[in-house]
């Protein structure tokens, strides 16, 4: 098992590299030229080719390409990714706290999202066909086809304008947490509560659960099976959900205001702030790649068969 | 007295109406073994469940189905599941399926025990121990500690054999328990429902569609076909007397392929190592 989560840790490393060769790729084919971003983002109003070759030097320009992206490397390890271009400040004194913020965002979502998911799958499994059931299901499609920004503009509109119960934007306090949540968590629980419906469903067809009734067991304990069973299925759903709630973010925190990095890189884009996309891409993929690896063992854990060939 | 009384049993799909088993009625004797022979899709597991009333929601039953004197299809569900696995007992097809995937099959068996007797680990552990010795399971503690996937189908079928030695139920339902082996593990596993009906003295429902198992364990056979029973009696004159053209039928087919068999391997006759 330890060969495994060794082996499988080790396969990201490559995964990453890659990702990051890319990324760097990407931004040197962009048609702007950086010096000239610079200059221009800090106000200087005659851009001379003089100030340009100066500036390119400065910014390390005229090394080879090779080079330049093993240096880049190097120094985004230790999570320096440069300077921003509008403001000059590090990147990571800004992407830093802004990608904190993202996270608590993100895991608060995914735990609501994953318990919702997993509760709202059972009830509606268990009672199959049944009026539970057709409502559950109602009432998720018609959630989940709601774009987020009109659900969270109904909710905005109910509990903070009419009802005046909770902040609209920023996060000072618990309750600021409230809507962004509810509306990630609503627009996904959603579409996962019926992973897990449908794996139990599956499971519920089993031979085991039979065979499980036919030993006489209480059905708690078959419950529990096929709970166990179920959960195989989603988790590995369930682990690809968070890249996928924390990408989505991006909407979430312009319509909230929040603080994170779905905020600090749509300002970044319109501003062409290099260094800051660059990193936003890198940080974001790498979480990819962080949680893919986290949900390849977990997955090994619980799954007998898996573990088997390691 | 019969121990397991079922008349005008019908079977239908609760959804669409359609019925699946219109009318059956059979009996099966003390001690005896019933045999059910069809095609696939003749109702024969569909009947099974029904005794064992695990038939899935969607599919409705009605009729009467009396055990011991005891009206099944009366009873609370509470009450038949006290009555399941400890007075009747199920053997499946697939051994592979028919235990939790992501358990060791040791905890079924504690589960069962444990809340039929409740007997402690150890003293469970014992039992088992012996049981799985006596259908020639080897290294029974290894075996509980494995999981489904890493045993083979024939083990595990003769795990639930095991289990029902350990449980004595009244009757035992074995509904094609060695269709999914190959022909070694096959008699293998034969043998130990030879041997599980002298041990325990249990009465059994064995369905099978190879006649040969048939012949070798059966007292009387019920011929199924599109949910009807359209023969049944004594399993040593059915098949040379059947009076049903579908019965022939299917002990021709049978025959025709065991002659071919015996042809492509030039061995001993596979028929008649199964007969007694
Ligand atoms: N859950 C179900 N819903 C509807 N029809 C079913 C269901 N299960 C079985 N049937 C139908 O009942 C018939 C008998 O099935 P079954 O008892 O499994 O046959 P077999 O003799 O092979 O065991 C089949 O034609 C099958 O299509
Ligand atoms: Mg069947």
């Amino acid at each position: 098992m330890g060969g495994y989560i060794l082996k499988r840790s080790l396969l990201a490393i490559p995964l990453l590299l890659t990702i990051s060769f890319i990324t760097f790729v990407l931004n040197a084919l962009s048609p702007m030229d950086p010096a000239e971003v610079v200059l221009h983002a800090q106000g200087v109003p005659r851009i001379t080719d003089e100030l340009l070759a100066e500036t390119r030097r400065a910014l390390g320009m005229e090394q080879p390409f090779l080079i330049r992206y093993f240096d880049w490397l190097l120094s985004c390890l230790q999570l320096d990714f440069g300077n921003s271009y509008v403001t000059g400040k590090p990147v990571w004194s800004l992407l830093g706290p802004a990608f904190l913020n993202t996270l608590q965002l993100t895991i608060i979502s995914v735990v609501a999202v994953i318990a919702l998911s997993i509760g709202l799958g059972m009830i509606s499994a268990l009672t199959e066909g049944k009026n539970l059931d057709k409502s559950i299901r109602g009432v998720a499609f018609v959630l989940t086809s709601m774009p987020p920004y009109l659900l969270a503009a109904l909710l905005v509109w109910y509990f903070s304008v009419k009802l005046d119960w909770l902040p609209t934007n920023g996060m000072d306090s618990i309750q600021s947490y409230i809507l962004p949540v509810s509306v990630i968590t609503i627009n996904y629980a959603g579409i996962y509560f019926r992973i897990v419906r449908s794996a139990m469903l599956a499971n519920l067809n089993e031979d085991y659960v039979l065979f499980g009734r036919a030993c006489g067991l209480p059905e708690g304990r078959i419950k529990i099976r096929l709970l166990r069973n179920s959960l195989q299925v989603a988790i590995s759903v369930f682990c690809m959900a968070i890249p996928i709630i924390l990408g989505s973010t991006v909407v979430i925190e312009n319509l909230f205001a929040w603080p994170g990095l779905g905020m600090l890189s749509v300002k970044s884009i319109l501003s062409r702030d290099f260094p800051i996309i660059q990193a936003y891409v890198l940080v974001l993929a790498a979480a990819f790649v962080v949680v893919n690896t986290f949900s390849d063992i977990i997955n090994a854990l619980i799954n007998p068969k898996l573990r088997e060939d390691m | 007295m019969s121990i397991l009384q079922v008349s005008n049993l019908r079977i239908w799909d609760g959804i669409t109406g359609k019925v699946l088993v219109p009318n059956s009625s059979f009996e099966l004797k003390p001690e005896s073994c019933l045999a059910i022979v069809g095609e696939s899709g003749s109702g024969k597991s569909l009947t099974c469940r029904a005794i064992m009333k695990l038939n899935k929601k969607t599919i409705r039953q009605s009729g009467d189905i009396s055990c011991n004197g005891v009206r099944l299809n009366q009873l609370a569900e509470k009450e038949m599941r006290r009555r399941r696995g400890k007075q009747l007992y199920m053997i499946l097809q697939n051994g592979m399926r028919a235990f939790d995937p992501t358990s060791v099959i040791g905890v079924h068996i504690r589960d069962t025990l444990m809340h039929h007797y409740g007997w402690n680990r150890s003293e469970i552990v014992e039992k088992m121990k012996q049981a799985m010795l006596s259908v020639r399971l080897q290294d029974p503690v290894e075996i509980m500690n494995k999981y489904p996937h890493q045993l083979s189908g024939g083990m595990l079928q003769r795990v639930m054999i095991s289990l029902a030695i350990v449980l004595e139920p009244d009757i035992i339902i074995a509904d094609e328990p060695t269709s999914a082996l190959d022909s070694v593990s096959k008699y293998e596993v034969m043998e130990q429902f030879v041997r599980l009906r002298e041990k325990i003295g249990c009465s059994m429902i064995f369905v099978s569609h190879d006649l040969s198992v048939v012949r070798r364990l059966a007292d009387e056979v019920l011929v199924m076909r599109n949910g009807n029973i359209v023969e049944r009696g004594d399993a040593s004159i059915l098949f040379s007397e059947a009076k049903h053209e579908y019965t022939r039928f299917l002990v021709s087919s049978q025959t025709e392929l065991n002659d071919h068999f015996r042809r492509v391997m030039g061995g001993p006759d596979y028929v008649s190592r199964g007969s007694r």
